[in-house]
């Protein structure tokens, strides 16, 4: 056992990794003697060598593109954008070449690549350093998406991420950064497309995904002290999806609730209320309800930011507000 | 002889590039007929340019048929340049190219007629008839991929460059494009990269003198698309009759044997006309007549025939490769005529690489 941070994880992941499969390399600005700027890749250069941990210039699009030539000719790769505001530079190579390139050669090519970027709020670094982009993602056929909240998922999807034959879009949370936890030694490997119930309850489901993990599950205790009891799931794997674990809470509880940093249109939550409301309508004691930033981009301000991100208190209240409005949960 | 400024527009070559002054080619280099390539190597590429002449005569004859729906954008014209090269690679290098791709395809060895299929939307097709016209790939030939957006191939061609480098084989990328390209970011990314990394990589632009259908030189600020940029990554700006198999076939050969030998990249600008408009939607109206005229004297396969007979190569040895290669493309027609559309059960598959398009559980 060892005590780890969040950032920490991300280097020991990659380095469990690179440790395995001696064909694995990674690309980035400023992650090899800089350590990255989020110090995530801190040390792997002195183990690997500037070959397979390898410096870039600024240029999102020549970045991507390598690790999708590399992918398909034999060299899987990681390779990261230093921010995830920063993806929008090199959209198109992640939507219209790694992702529909396996289907419009009907299969001719597979991209064993991870894109690895910085997401998300709660840092003040303003709108074009903080928002959350895992639905860009989550929208286009043909990647896969995770976005981790705990320092063991860091390493064991990181290590799913870089296993899996798919181009996986990897969010790691800036918020995030400096949780610790203490890590078990070994190898730890996890699965995507598994939702992970943190907390089992029996009123409400709440779904959420990287920061606003540990906040539904302040909120889920204050509700226990309100006399409602939630369930907390943390979706993880935005594609593959597992709607199983979500479908089967929401039976339990007929409640339904996400809790998404994203701003608020065609957010991930979206496209889980509709599953919800498809599959499980007749489980359910009252409406679904997102709880999600508002649709503005994230101003810089502390005060101004605090009260975009969904908070533990708007989660509190949004969920005892509607479960009281529904009469009884 | 004084003249009212007018105040059409159409009388403004800004706004008809008809009215522009003609872009003529440069003149035949003769001398190229003495170049040290065999004569075998010169039957191969006569060949070749015969193939993918034919071929593409022939995808627009199936097009005027309304047999090939969507969009071709035809390589008629510039097949020299896809000839040259085809010519020089070796069989385990990597093409990346446009969506006017289907003459590199044809010079990596696709097959044409699951080529011709794949733009009839046939199950027999080469993609089977997911990709179409702008996306003809065989990776097991070395052709990696056709992308229709102008400009990221560049920067995939150095990723599997990198790769070979990083896998210790000595095979080269090559990326095709055309001079629209240059103005994009993902050009300059791409050289920069490849230069820096010392990469296995040739870019190759395609100069034909029109982005889509507006000359490369009103939205350019240098004469030179590529060539004139080279020097700003330490490059050197080279410029080619991209008409003339022979003369690419030795820039090819050069580049490939730099690159191998861990030279690192080169740029070359080939210059050639298309015979057609941009794409099936377009006549091309806006070019000098003057200008098409010119050029369809420069039309390489006339000019590369009559080198041949220069050489002593008897008329029925030239008239028996036109006769085979029209046979082959009977063929290839019939082949792809033949083939069903795709059923339901193809729509789904090969969205991930377990072959399936399961998003959830």
């Amino acid at each position: 056992m060892a005590e780890l941070t969040y950032r920490e994880a991300v280097a020991r992941g990659i380095a469990q990794e690179m440790r395995r499969d001696p064909t694995l390399v990674m690309i980035g600005e400023d992650i090899a003697a800089a350590g990255g700027v989020f110090k995530t890749t801190v040390g792997l250069v002195d183990e690997f060598g500037p070959d397979r941990i390898r410096d870039t210039p600024i240029s999102e699009q020549a970045i991507l593109g390598a690790a999708m030539g590399a992918a398909m000719t034999g060299t899987p790769v990681i390779a990261e954008i230093m921010f995830s505001d920063f993806l929008a530079v090199c959209w198109d190579i992640v939507a219209n070449e790694i992702a529909k390139s396996r289907y419009m050669t009907n299969g001719q090519v597979s991209f064993p690549l991870v894109i690895r970027t910085a997401n998300g709020g709660g840092v003040r670094f303003g709108a074009q350093h903080s928002q959350s982009v895992e639905n860009w993602a989550m929208m286009i056929p043909g990647l896969k998406v995770v976005a981790p909240s705990s320092v063991e998922d860091v390493i064991g999807l990181m290590a799913a991420a870089v296993r899996d034959p798919d181009p996986v879009v990897f969010f790691e949370h800036k918020a995030l950064m400096g949780a610790k936890a203490e890590i078990p030694d070994g190898e730890i490997v996890d699965e995507l497309g598994v939702a992970t119930v943190l907390r089992e309850g029996s009123d409400v489901t709440i779904a959420a995904l990287a920061a606003m993990v540990p906040r539904a599950v302040e909120a889920a205790e204050r509700l226990d002290q309100a006399g409602i009891s939630a369930e907390v799931i943390d979706v993880r794997s935005l594609v593959p999806l597992d709607t199983r674990t979500l479908l089967a809470s929401v039976e339990k509880t007929g409640r339904f609730f996400t809790v998404e940093e994203n701003p608020r249109l065609c957010g991930w939550g979206a496209e889980l209320v509709s599953i919800v409301a498809d599959e499980a309508f007749w489980s359910l004691d009252g409406p679904s309800v997102r709880i999600t930033t508002p649709h503005i981009p994230l101003p810089s301000a502390a005060s101004l930011e605090d009260l975009a991100i969904p908070s533990v208190d708007r989660i509190t209240e949004t969920v005892q507000k509607t479960v009281e409005a529904g009469g009884g949960a | 002889m004084s003249t009212e400024p007018s105040t059409d527009p159409r009388n403004d070559p800004r706004y008809d590039y008809a009215l522009m002054e003609p872009r003529l080619p440069q003149p035949l280099d003769g001398s190229l007929v003495d170049a040290p390539i065999e004569l075998e190597t010169r039957l191969s590429m006569y060949e070749r340019l015969q193939l993918l002449r034919q071929w593409g005569k022939r995808a627009h004859d199936l097009f005027l048929q309304n047999l090939v729906k969507g969009t071709t954008h035809l390589s008629l014209g510039q097949e020299a340049i896809a000839t040259g090269f085809g010519e020089a690679l070796q069989p385990d290098d990597y093409t990346f190219a446009t969506y006017r791709g289907h003459a590199h395809s044809l010079a990596r060895g696709i097959d044409p007629g699951a080529a011709l299929a794949e733009l009839l939307g046939r199950e027999n097709g080469i993609l089977g008839g997911k990709g179409g016209s702008m996306h003809l790939t065989d990776v097991s030939k070395g052709m990696m991929g056709s992308y229709a957006i102008i400009g990221a191939h560049l920067c995939t061609a150095n990723g599997a460059a990198w790769s070979a480098q990083m896998r210790g084989t000595d095979q080269v990328a090559v990326a095709f494009f055309g001079d629209g390209t240059t103005n994009i970011g993902a050009f300059h990314e791409a050289l920069n990269m490849a230069v820096v990394w010392n990469l296995p990589v040739v870019f190759v632009c395609e100069n034909n003198l029109y982005m889509e259908y507006t000359p490369i030189d009103a939205v350019t600020a240098v004469a030179r698309p590529a060539a004139d940029r080279a020097a700003a990554y330490g490059l050197d700006g080279v410029v080619i009759d991209g008409n003339d198999p022979d003369a690419v076939y030795l820039t090819a050969s050069d580049a490939l044997r730099k690159a191998r030998d861990g030279g690192g990249p080169s740029l070359i600008e080939a210059i050639t006309y298309r015979s057609g408009g941009h794409s099936r939607a377009d006549p091309g109206k806006y070019r000098p007549k003057a200008e098409v005229e010119a050029w369809a004297e420069r039309d390489p396969i006339p000019m590369y025939r009559s080198r041949l007979q220069k050489l002593g190569v008897d008329e029925d040895r030239l008239s028996s490769i036109e006769d085979q290669v029209a046979r082959a493309i009977d063929e290839a027609t019939e082949f792809a005529k033949g083939g069903p559309e795709p059923g339901e059960g193809a729509l789904m598959t090969e969205v991930y690489a377990d072959g399936g398009s399961r998003w959830r559980n």
